[in-house]
């Protein structure tokens, strides 16, 4: 896929970036970013409530304004893609360097916003493991935006299906995954909890982030698999992994659907 | 009552020394025949150096005094002092190496059916039990150095090891790396004061049907599974600090069984959970700090008529945890970081009531599964709903009076 015109894919990326930073929203998220991190982390004098107050922020709106504002760019820059396409580069490589540009803006803002207070004020693994929780989030919601971008015809539609995706994975996989329990608490359902954990990035990301915090206990407390198996690094490499295809499984989709669409 | 049991030491010590005659022994002699000959009331002083001597019985009322810390080695098969007469003094040696049974408990130092002994500023090292008390009266413990390092529960012994004892002063020790740091089997009437036990495989401080003990300034941390106490009355524990038993089964302290008992300014820091309360009665809980631990108390539902009044509780990620519906405790006063109500008469108390069960520790207690949903948005939403229209969380736990201010303790 990559290769034979790069340089074109890296035109389009700087094009695209130059775009975006004009565009001042992207500053604005992260001038916002910073302001939470720099307020929470001064608030507190523990470091560990800091990070999870971070935590909450990170797993509330950063899945929300990823997918909320790339949608919406990649409606917008409909025309500038309909004109891109009319060159001899291909259909994929056009969306992809879209995409990849989109994504180090919004992870960009988010390791500066949040990364460099971090820095400063709480340095550590966790921290590192915050940025990265972050990161991969925004990498996952911006895929998921693509996604939705492709399959869906108008951009009422599209932004309305990019809510919903939000909402779903913020609140109501949650509600869900509760009811589940709820409704077979007498059956050993460790593991297939587990594994329902891996079907929402933001579930991962929380665990993931838990994971590396002294709270971790409170988990390992309330069953011995929490313990054996997200204790263990097997539990990182597993999140880590599943929120790496929610990256790439979208994305690889929506690529495939885009090079039949008629835009 | 300790100052009596103390000054009546004091002066038996003085009355012995008074005319008595003064023994020296050095690492050639062997301490067994000097202790034999000596006449009761003696005072022996042993020299510094490596004595390889062990199983050393003392049967006479003798003053065992090591300068410069003499070295009594087990060489990991015996034990090294049995003390079998009243009034005992053993002071200053440092005893290591005793052996591992599974027939007899092997201790550094034990007392068997004597009253009044001593044995203070000693150090003893890798021992399987430090000092064990065995039917005793009187005794005093204090400024010891107990120093093991246990790996296995079964395999090792405990630093201070009482079993049906009375009156014992067990004071300014630091025990650490055995299987328990205190543990008392019908022990009771005794004081513990000032003493750090940390590092232990099992727990900081272990007892049954030890009635009427009190506990002061302790410091029990980073024990395996922490504290835990069990059919017993009459316990006080004061001002003692229970820090960072953090485990997937630690408790600050455990109580099982305990009635008609005193928790009083204690500090529980960073603990998986401050106090464990099961099947407990009339105990009486004021002015603890409770910071930073994953349960700040669980108290299940078979305890009853207990007070818990004026403490301070900050930082925990969850504050009580019940298992029931039903709740025969009384909370009062007590300042909680997470209370968001008003005090619009001003007097210090907030006047809507606080509901400490928060609803998603009800959730966790009833199905452990739901904790892997653990500070995510949905359970805050919960909890945000619960508290504006209560229903699943035990209505009856309520502090009507929470403090608006923290308390000065």
């Amino acid at each position: 896929m990559n290769g034979a015109n790069t340089p074109q894919m890296k035109t389009i990326i700087k094009y695209v970036l130059v775009d975006l930073i004009r565009n001042r929203i992207i500053l604005v998220y992260t001038a916002i970013l910073a302001v939470l991190a720099v307020s929470v982390l001064g608030l507190d004098d523990n470091p560990a409530k800091g990070l999870l107050s971070l935590l909450n922020i990170t797993l509330l709106f950063v899945p929300i304004i990823t997918i909320l504002f790339s949608t919406i760019y990649f409606f917008n820059a409909i025309e500038f893609t309909e004109l891109l396409l009319s060159q001899p580069i291909k259909r994929q490589q056009v969306i992809l360097s879209e995409y990849l540009a989109l994504v180090s803006a919004l992870s960009g803002a988010y390791i500066v916003g949040i990364g460099i207070p971090l820095l400063f004020l709480v340095s550590g693994t966790e921290s590192l493991v915050l940025v990265a929780t972050g990161t991969l989030l925004t990498l996952v919601f911006s895929s998921l935006a693509l996604l939705v971008f492709v399959k869906s015809k108008d951009k009422t539609k599209g932004i309305g299906i990019a809510i919903i995706i939000a909402l779903f994975f913020t609140v109501l996989f949650d509600g869900l995954l509760i009811a589940f329990i709820y409704s077979f608490s007498d059956y050993p359902i460790d593991k297939a909890v587990v594994g329902m954990i891996a079907l929402n990035p933001i579930d991962l990301g929380r665990v993931l982030m838990l994971l590396q915090l002294d709270v971790a206990v409170l988990m390992g407390y309330s069953g011995a698999l929490f313990k054996k198996f997200l204790g263990s690094p097997l539990g990182n490499v597993f999140s880590v992994t599943c929120m790496l295809l929610w990256v790439f499984v979208p994305l690889i989709a929506a690529l495939r659907i885009f090079r039949n669409k008629d835009l | 009552m300790y100052n009596r049991l103390i000054l009546s030491a004091f002066f038996s010590v003085c009355a012995i020394l008074a005319h008595a005659a003064t023994r020296q022994v050095n690492p050639s002699a062997g301490l067994q025949q000097v202790l034999d000959k000596a006449l009761p009331g003696d005072t022996i002083r042993i020299h510094p150096g490596n004595y390889r001597q062990s199983n050393i019985i003392v049967r006479k009322q003798l003053v065992i005094i090591g300068e410069g810390y003499p070295v009594f080695d087990g060489e990991n098969k015996n034990e090294v002092f049995i003390i079998i007469a009243d009034g005992v003094v053993l002071q200053g040696l440092q005893i290591q190496h005793t052996g591992r049974s599974s027939l007899v408990d092997m201790a550094g130092i034990k007392l068997q059916n004597v009253k009044n002994v001593r044995v203070t500023h000693c150090k003893l090292l890798n021992t399987t039990y430090g000092v064990y008390l065995q039917n005793s009266k009187r005794c005093i413990v204090s400024n010891n150095l107990i120093q093991a390092s246990a790996k296995e529960e079964l395999q090792s012994g405990n630093g201070v090891h009482a079993w049906k004892c009375e009156q014992l002063l067990i004071s300014s020790n630091r025990m650490s790396g055995h299987r328990d740091g205190i543990y008392f089997e019908f022990v009771t009437r005794s004081a513990i004061i000032g003493n750090t036990s940390s590092g232990n495989i099992r727990y900081g401080l272990h007892f049954m049907f030890s009635h009427n003990d009190t506990y002061e300034y302790n410091t029990f941390q980073n024990n395996g599974a922490g504290v835990a106490v069990m059919y017993t009355r009459g316990v006080t524990m004061y001002k003692n600090t229970f820090y960072h038993n953090w485990g997937d089964a630690s408790y600050g302290i455990l109580l099982k069984d305990i009635s008609d008992s005193k928790i009083d300014h204690n500090t529980f820091h960073t603990n998986t959970v401050g106090i464990y309360m099961e099947g407990s009665s009339r105990i009486h809980v004021t002015g603890n700090t409770f910071s930073n631990n994953g349960w700040a108390m669980r108290i299940q539902a078979s305890c009853d008529g207990n007070l818990f009044e004026k403490n301070n509780f900050s930082g925990n990620s969850f504050d009580v945890a019940t298992n029931g519906t039903m709740m025969l405790n009384t909370f009062r006063e007590n300042y909680w970081d997470k209370y968001d109500g008003y005090d619009l008469d001003r007097d210090g108390t907030g006047d809507v009531p606080y509901y400490p069960v928060s609803v998603y520790s009800v959730i966790t207690e009833r199905i452990p599964v739901a904790m892997i949903l653990y500070r995510s948005f949905l359970t805050r939403i919960m909890d945000q709903v619960e508290n504006i229209m209560p229903s699943i969380t035990p209505d009856q736990l309520k502090d009507i009076r929470p403090r608006i201010k923290k308390w000065q303790l």
